[in-house]
């Protein structure tokens, strides 16, 4: 009995490391100030986004000033002369990127469904997959490397054809030198690949077994099941798949400045050299020095600033709305 | 209800439908298409064989221990070794100059999504911001580096570069370190607020069992940091010398690479590709090592 009340006694007086009955200020404090902490630096991430956008309009002022929203329709680009318009650019951008889409979509489909359907053992599909993913691994200016001293001879014969045979068409209707807008979208499509294959991949992984077996059972063949059945059920994935991959398209700078040409123009050919927005800022950031040419390339930065924000913000949205619709 | 058909009726009429084979048209339609999707697969890895390939064909040949430790030579001066150390330095500095600045922030930011703001409007509102982040280009973030540091300051310099790095790296860090806590099982957290740890104890302990996934996060930041070019042309410059300080304008591996692919030396252009070996054997190594690492958990 005196040894039990002992023990208990004894007990007591062990000091524990975490005190539960403890409400000492220390305590208090270390718990309320590190969620403050948190709180406060998750909410400086975000800042970042507010401050960046404010820094780029508020340096872009000269311009929007000069121009307004004439910017966006003006066509020449003078730096001597100081007149600038962001038409030429904005061009090279949608034409190059939409390009790249129209390459990569039925590639990048092609390659999710051979590394999610059983066409291949589990083995050969994982590395495949994964060597894909690698592509997006590799820095953007070593594909320019590739780009300029690989790829651009390897399309030459094949542009001179297209020249030759069908100069005809206005897509077609000027020499090639190599460098140009249909170097541009090859090379993206190269590098947005990656990003479409993986979230359809993605996509087509977590459609439910049944749905394959019962289109099976009721007799279509492979491709019947995946025409009708897989890719309806899995539509908006893939264009969410294909509207992430456009961000990164619009976006992706260095690989195109390398092999676009860079000649400030708009013609319909597709052989003839174009020039991307991201492009013009990455030559001529670093050597102007002018308040309304600084401007004209922060307005320009603006415009795709603002382009890719509402194409991510899009992609985002849908696929968080698959997400939740799946769960 | 059964239908009743004529005993052998059935029989046969089903036999002939089951046996009937596959019309030639959807045959065809079936065999081509799978033809078709791996005709597309193998083309969309003939690019990444073709570059690696070609990287260790033109590169290999010319990397010497010199290249690490040598100035650039002028353009036609063959009689002194011809290197890019100080590119390699620099990008080495800018990428650290990224890494102390986004690491803490990211990692915080992360510890927060995971496990402060789960659930929460304010946590799905800064996760939804932080992965809009992600997908801003980075040349956007060059452009924002320029605005704030190179116009303050009036010069290009490591800072800049740095800096603009950060930008790029800081998203990528804290989603990976979201994602990397959610692996840690709940009942880990339990047993800890269990035993009267607070928030800070919990966190703590949460944070031991992740480190190895986060370090995996962190490590792919850096290599997609290290591999930029865009942002660093107009941020950090470039120059000949050895980097002489955070405030000069420093050389990087991939502006190294940008300057001497267009160029019309082909010397240069060789000097190119070996600096690519060095470069994708950097980043590859990274990413790969740290993608095996998490694929494993």
């Amino acid at each position: 009995m005196e040894d039990s009340s002992a023990q208990a006694s004894d007990l007591t007086k062990v000091k524990p490391e975490f005190d539960i009955l403890a409400t000492d200020k220390q305590n208090l404090w270390l718990d309320q100030g590190f969620t403050w902490l948190l709180r406060f630096i998750a909410c400086s991430t975000v800042a970042l986004l507010f401050w960046l956008s404010w820094i780029i309009f508020q340096n872009a002022q000269p311009a929007i000033q000069k121009y307004g929203l004439g910017f966006l329709w003006g066509q020449d680009w003078d730096v001597a002369n100081l007149s600038f318009g962001a038409l030429p650019y904005i061009y090279g951008t949608l034409v190059s990127s939409g390009l790249a889409l129209l390459l990569a979509v039925p590639v990048g489909l092609a390659v999710a469904l051979v590394t999610s359907e059983d066409f291949l053992p589990a083995w050969v599909r994982s590395p495949l997959a994964f060597l894909i993913e690698l592509i997006a691994a590799i820095p953007s200016v070593i594909i320019g490397l590739w780009g300029i001293f690989v790829m651009i001879p390897f399309l030459q014969p094949i542009q001179d054809w297209l020249y030759q045979n069908f100069s005809w068409i206005p897509l077609f209707s000027t020499a090639p030198s190599g460098y140009g807008m249909l170097s541009a979208g090859v090379i993206l499509a190269i590098m947005i690949l990656p990003t479409m294959a993986a979230i359809s991949r993605e996509v087509l992984l977590v459609l439910p077994k049944d749905l394959r077996s019962g289109s099976m059972s009721l007799g279509a063949t492979r491709w019947e099941t995946i025409f009708k059945v897989l890719l309806p059920a899995g539509a908006s994935g893939i264009v969410g798949a294909a509207v992430l991959a456009l961000g990164r398209a619009l976006g992706e700078t260095m690989a195109v400045t390398m092999v676009i040409g860079n000649l400030s123009q708009i013609t319909p050919s597709l052989l003839d050299a174009a020039y991307s927005i991201p492009a013009v800022l990455a030559n001529e950031f670093g050597e102007a020095g002018d308040d309304l040419h600084v401007g004209a390339l922060m307005y320009l930065a603006l415009i795709l600033f603002v382009v890719t924000l509402l194409v991510n913000i899009a992609a985002v949205l849908m696929v968080r709305l698959i997400a939740r619709g799946r769960s | 209800m059964p239908i009743n058909y004529p005993e052998n009726q059935i029989h046969e009429s089903l036999a002939a439908e089951v046996c009937k084979p596959l019309p030639t048209r959807r045959t065809i339609f079936n065999n081509g298409m799978t033809v078709l999707a791996f005709t597309l697969t193998s083309l969309a890895l003939l690019p990444l064989a073709s570059v690696l390939i070609e990287i260790l064909r033109q590169g290999l040949p010319r990397l010497k221990p010199e290249v690490f430790v040598s100035l650039p030579a002028p353009v036609g001066v063959t009689d002194i070794p011809d290197g890019f150390g100080n590119a390699i330095m620099g990008t080495l500095i800018m990428v650290g100059v990224a890494s102390l600045i986004s690491i803490p922030i990211g990692l915080m930011t992360g510890i927060f999504l995971s496990e402060v703001g789960k659930g929460t409007a304010m946590g799905n509102g800064i996760r939804f911001f932080t992965s809009i982040l992600t997908g801003i280009p980075s040349i956007i973030a060059g452009v924002f580096a320029y605005g704030v540091i190179v116009l303050t300051f009036q010069g290009f310099s490591a800072i800049a570069g740095g800096f603009a790095l950060a930008v790029i790296m800081l998203p990528i860090v804290a989603l990976t370190t979201e994602e990397a806590l959610k692996l840690v099982p709940t009942s880990q957290r339990l047993a800890s607020a269990a035993l009267g740890a607070n928030h800070f104890q919990t966190t703590r302990i949460i944070v031991a069992a992740a480190v190895p996934a986060i370090t995996t996060g962190i490590l792919l930041a850096v290599a997609r940091a290290a591999g930029e070019t865009a942002p660093l042309l107009f941020t950090a410059l470039f120059s000949q010398v050895w980097p002489e300080g955070l405030f000069n304008p420093t050389p990087a591996l991939s502006v190294y690479i940008f300057n001497n692919a267009t160029t019309p030396y082909t010397d240069k252009n060789q000097m190119a590709w070996t600096a690519a070996v060095v470069l994708v054997g950097l980043v590859l190594c990274i990413s790969i090592l740290s993608r095996l690492v998490f694929r494993r958990r």
